[in-house]
C-alpha cells in the first residue's frame, strides 16, 4: 500500500488539514474575516469556501467577540466550528468569550454542554510587521482553565496537530507560528500515527543541556543546536507542541539526562510559559540540575517596529549565550551585576 | 408592526413618553382593543388568562420564599424578579419546546416556564453549582452573569437552527444596562446580516445596580435595532398578554425566515438588583409607588375579576399552589449538599487532561491525610 505524501508549506499543510476536517464531519464550520473568497491573509483557507460553499467557510463581520460569542451558540446547537482569528494582535477583543464563556461552559453546565471549537491564530514576529501583527499571546490562554493551547512547527505536525485540535471535544486554541509559514516539508495526510495533543517532541537529541522551545523558535533552536555541537557541546532541542497542558514527563527525562535547562519563547519574559516551564522542572527535579534553569525571550516591552525585532526575537546567538550559562562557561552576564 | 423609527423633529423625544408602547391591558384591568396586535392573542381563553395568573402569583411566590432563604441565610445571594413577572412570563409562555433561550441572572420565572425544577433554580445562588440543569433537557442555557455575553450565543444558536433547516427560534434575555454593551451590539449586526432567526427581548427594568436607563440611553432602547436593520417593538411590560402578541409576532417572524425582532419590555424592578443591594441609597419612594400602581398581577387579577373568574374559590386555589411550590422550594433548598470535595475537578475538560489530572490526585492525597489522621 502506497502513503500519498506532497510536498507543502506549513499554511499549505494546514490548509489541507481544514479540507480533511471539513469533508470528514459536516459540522465542522469555518468562521473568520476574509477567509472565503480571499481565502485568509494568508490564504491558509484558500479554495475551501469554493469547495464546500459560503454555508460551511463563512465570512463574518469583523467583530472578534461576535465570532467567537457566535461560534459558541453553533457549538451549543452541535456544529464544530474553527474559527480564525486574523492576526494574534486581533484576540483581544475576543478574550472574553474565550476566557469568560468558551473555557467555561463546560464546568458551568457541569459536562451537559461541550465547547469543540478551534480557535486559529497566526502568531510571532520575525516578518517586519506594524503593531499588533507580531505578538505572542500564548501565556493568557495557557493560564485560563477549560482551554488547550497548541502550537506546530513542522508542515507535517502542523497537519495532524489541526485535525486533531478540530475533533478534540475541548477549546483549543491553535497557534500558527506565521514566519514559518512558508517553510516547507514532507506531508503524509494518511494519519497513521496520531499525535496526542498534550505531547511535546525530543527534535534533537543531547547529552549536556536540554533547550526547550516551541513554535516559530523550533527551527532557530535547532541551528543553535548545530553551531554548539561544532564547539562540543550536546544540546537537546524539545518541541513542547502542547502548551496547555506542558508534557512535563518529557521535558523531565531530558533534565534528568543533561542537568541543564534553557527555555526560549518569543513572548515576554515575565509570567510566560519559560517560568512555568523553569518552576516545573525545579519542583520535579531540582537534585538532577548543574545550574539555574535560564530563559531566552521578548524582553518586557511592547513588540517593537520591524526594524528592532531582531534585538527583540531570541535568536540563535542569544540562544547559544544561554546555553555558556547554564554551562558556567563565560557568557554574556559574566561579571555583571545588578 | 409598530415602527419605533425616529422621526427628524429634535423635539421628538419629548413626547416619546413612557406609554408609547403596545399596551393590551391597562393598569386599571381594563382591555383594550389594538388592532394590530389583537389577532395575535385571540386564541387566548380565559382559562389560559387564568392559567397564566397562576404563573405570575406562583413566580412571585418562588421569588418571595428565595429572598426569604437568602435573609435566613441558606442562599448566598438572590436578583430579585418582583415587578417583571409579566415580562417572563408573557415571552416564555409564547415559546415551543424546541426553541432555544438564553439568559442573564434574573429570569427565574423563565426558566420557570421552561420546566425547570424548582431546586434546579437555588443550586448556583446556594454555591452548589454553576448552573442548576442541564440546559439540553429545557431548552434554555444556564444564566450568564457577563452582562450581555449571551445575545452572541442565542445569535450562534439562532445560526444553527437556520443551517439545520428547523424553524426553531433562538431567545436572547438581557436588560437596560446590557444594550450599553458591545457584544449585544455585535449580536444585533451578526443577526440582522445573516437574518438570524433570534429574538433580542430585553426588559428595561429601568435599573442597572444603581443606575437609571438614562445613563444607558437617551432615547427609547427599541429606537436602536432599527438602525442595524432589526424591526423593533416597544411593548408594556408589565402586560402579560401585550408581552405575549409582540413575542408571537416576533417568533413568527423568525420561524417564517423573515430573520430577528427586539422587543423593549418596558418594565420596572420593584426590589433591590440582588439581595446584597439596597436600592434606597439611588431611587426614591415615589417613583416605587407610580410602578406599585401598574402592578402585573393586580392588573391580570382585575381584568378576572370584570370577567367574573376572580372568584374565592380561584384566588384561594392559586395561592394553595403557590404555597405548595414554595414549601417544595425550601425543603429542596435546605437538601442541598456542598458536593464532593474532588468534584472540584470535574468537567473542566471532555478528555484526559494530565496537568489537572495531577493536581486532583495530589489534592486526594492531601485529603486522605485527614481521613483517620488523628492517631
Amino acid at each position: 500500500m502506497s502513503v500519498a505524501t506532497s510536498q507543502l508549506t506549513l499554511a499549505k499543510a494546514i490548509t489541507s488539514g481544514l479540507r480533511h476536517a471539513l469533508a470528514d464531519d459536516n459540522r465542522v464550520l469555518l468562521m473568520g474575516e476574509d477567509i472565503g473568497a480571499l481565502g485568509g491573509v494568508f490564504r491558509v483557507t484558500d479554495g475551501l469556501q469554493k469547495e464546500f460553499g459560503a454555508d460551511r467557510v463563512m465570512d463574518m463581520p469583523l467583530a472578534e467577540s461576535a465570532i467567537i460569542g457566535t461560534a459558541i451558540g453553533l457549538a451549543f446547537r452541535g456544529f464544530r466550528p474553527v474559527v480564525e482569528i486574523q492576526f494574534d494582535g486581533f484576540i483581544y477583543p475576543g478574550f472574553d468569550q474565550i476566557v469568560a464563556q468558551l473555557a467555561k461552559l463546560r464546568y458551568r453546565t457541569g459536562g451537559a454542554v461541550s465547547m469543540p471549537i478551534t480557535i486559529r491564530v497566526p502568531y510571532g514576529g520575525g516578518i517586519g510587521a506594524v503593531e499588533h501583527h507580531s505578538e505572542s499571546p500564548e501565556a493568557y490562554f495557557a493560564h485560563t482553565a477549560g482551554l488547550r493551547v497548541v502550537t506546530c512547527s513542522t508542515p507535517q505536525e502542523a497537519h495532524v496537530l489541526i485535525r486533531q485540535a478540530i475533533a478534540c471535544d475541548d477549546p483549543v486554541l491553535f497557534f500558527e507560528p506565521k514566519r514559518r509559514y512558508w517553510t516547507k516539508g514532507e506531508v503524509t495526510e494518511e494519519i497513521t500515527d496520531a499525535i496526542p495533543l498534550e505531547s511535546a517532541r525530543v527534535v534533537r537529541d543531547g547529552t549536556d543541556v536540554t533547550l526547550v522551545t516551541y513554535g516559530p523558535l523550533v527551527a532557530t533552536a535547532l541551528d543553535a543546536a548545530s553551531a554548539a555541537a561544532s564547539d562540543g557541546v550536546s544540546v537537546e532541542v524539545i518541541d513542547l507542541r502542547s502548551l496547555a497542558p506542558i508534557d512535563f514527563p518529557t521535558v523531565e527525562a531530558s533534565v534528568r539526562k543533561t542537568g541543564r535547562l534553557v527555555v526560549s519563547h518569543e513572548a515576554q519574559l515575565s509570567g510566560g510559559l519559560g517560568a512555568e516551564i523553569a518552576a516545573g522542572v525545579t519542583e520535579r527535579c531540582f537534585n538532577w540540575l548543574e545550574a539555574a534553569p535560564a530563559r531566552v525571550t521578548g524582553f518586557d516591552v511592547p513588540y517593537p517596529p520591524g526594524s528592532l525585532e531582531e534585538h527583540f526575537l531570541p535568536g540563535l546567538d542569544r540562544m547559544l549565550d544561554a546555553v555558556d550559562r547554564v554551562l558556567g562557561r563565560p557568557n554574556s552576564l559574566t561579571g555583571w551585576t545588578e | 408592526m409598530r415602527s419605533t423609527m425616529a422621526g427628524h423633529d429634535p423635539r421628538e423625544a419629548e413626547f416619546l413618553g413612557q406609554e408609547d408602547f403596545v399596551q393590551l391591558v391597562t393598569p386599571a384591568g381594563e382591555r383594550i382593543p389594538s388592532p394590530g396586535f389583537d389577532p395575535w392573542v385571540a386564541d387566548v381563553t380565559d382559562e389560559q388568562l387564568a392559567s397564566l395568573y397562576e404563573d405570575l402569583v406562583v413566580v412571585r411566590r418562588i421569588d418571595t420564599e428565595a429572598t426569604a432563604l437568602q435573609r435566613q441565610g441558606e442562599l448566598g445571594l438572590w436578583p430579585p424578579l418582583l415587578g417583571q413577572e409579566a415580562a417572563q412570563i408573557g415571552s416564555a409562555r409564547a415559546l415551543r419546546s424546541d426553541d432555544f433561550v438564553f439568559t442573564s441572572y434574573r429570569e427565574n420565572a423563565v426558566a420557570y416556564c421552561r420546566g425547570v425544577k424548582i431546586t434546579d433554580l437555588l443550586r448556583v445562588w446556594r454555591g452548589t453549582s454553576h448552573g442548576g440543569w442541564n440546559p439540553y433537557d429545557v431548552g434554555m442555557a444556564v444564566p450568564a452573569v457577563v452582562i450581555g455575553a449571551q445575545t452572541l450565543h442565542a445569535t450562534g444558536y439562532a445560526l444553527g437552527c437556520a443551517k439545520d433547516g428547523v424553524d426553531s427560534v433562538a431567545v436572547a434575555y438581557f436588560g437596560d444596562g446590557a444594550t450599553s454593551q458591545g457584544d449585544v451590539n455585535e449580536a444585533m449586526v451578526f443577526a440582522a446580516t445573516f437574518k438570524a432567526p433570534v429574538v433580542f427581548f430585553c426588559q428595561n427594568n429601568q435599573w442597572a445596580i444603581s443606575e437609571p436607563v438614562t445613563l444607558q440611553a437617551t432615547r427609547h432602547i427599541s429606537e436602536r435595532a432599527p438602525g442595524f436593520g432589526i424591526p423593533s417593538l416597544r411593548v408594556d411590560g408589565n402586560d402579560v398578554l401585550a408581552v405575549m402578541a409582540a413575542m408571537r409576532v416576533a417568533l413568527d417572524r423568525a420561524r417564517n425566515g423573515d430573520g430577528p425582532t427586539f422587543i423593549e419590555a418596558v418594565t420596572y424592578r420593584m426590589g433591590p438588583h440582588t439581595t446584597s443591594d439596597d436600592p434606597t441609597r439611588y431611587r426614591d419612594r415615589d417613583e416605587l409607588e407610580e410602578w406599585a400602581a401598574k402592578d402585573p398581577i393586580s392588573r391580570l387579577g382585575a381584568l378576572l375579576d370584570s370577567k367574573g373568574l376572580l372568584t374565592d374559590e380561584f384566588t384561594a386555589r392559586v395561592k394553595a399552589r403557590a404555597d405548595d411550590v414554595a414549601r417544595e422550594l425550601r425543603a429542596g433548598c435546605l437538601a442541598l449538599r456542598a458536593p464532593d470535595p474532588l468534584t472540584l475537578f470535574d468537567n473542566v475538560y471532555a478528555t484526559p487532561h494530565r496537568g489537572l489530572d495531577r493536581q486532583r490526585s495530589q489534592y486526594a492525597a492531601y485529603l486522605a491525610m485527614f481521613d483517620g489522621g488523628a492517631e
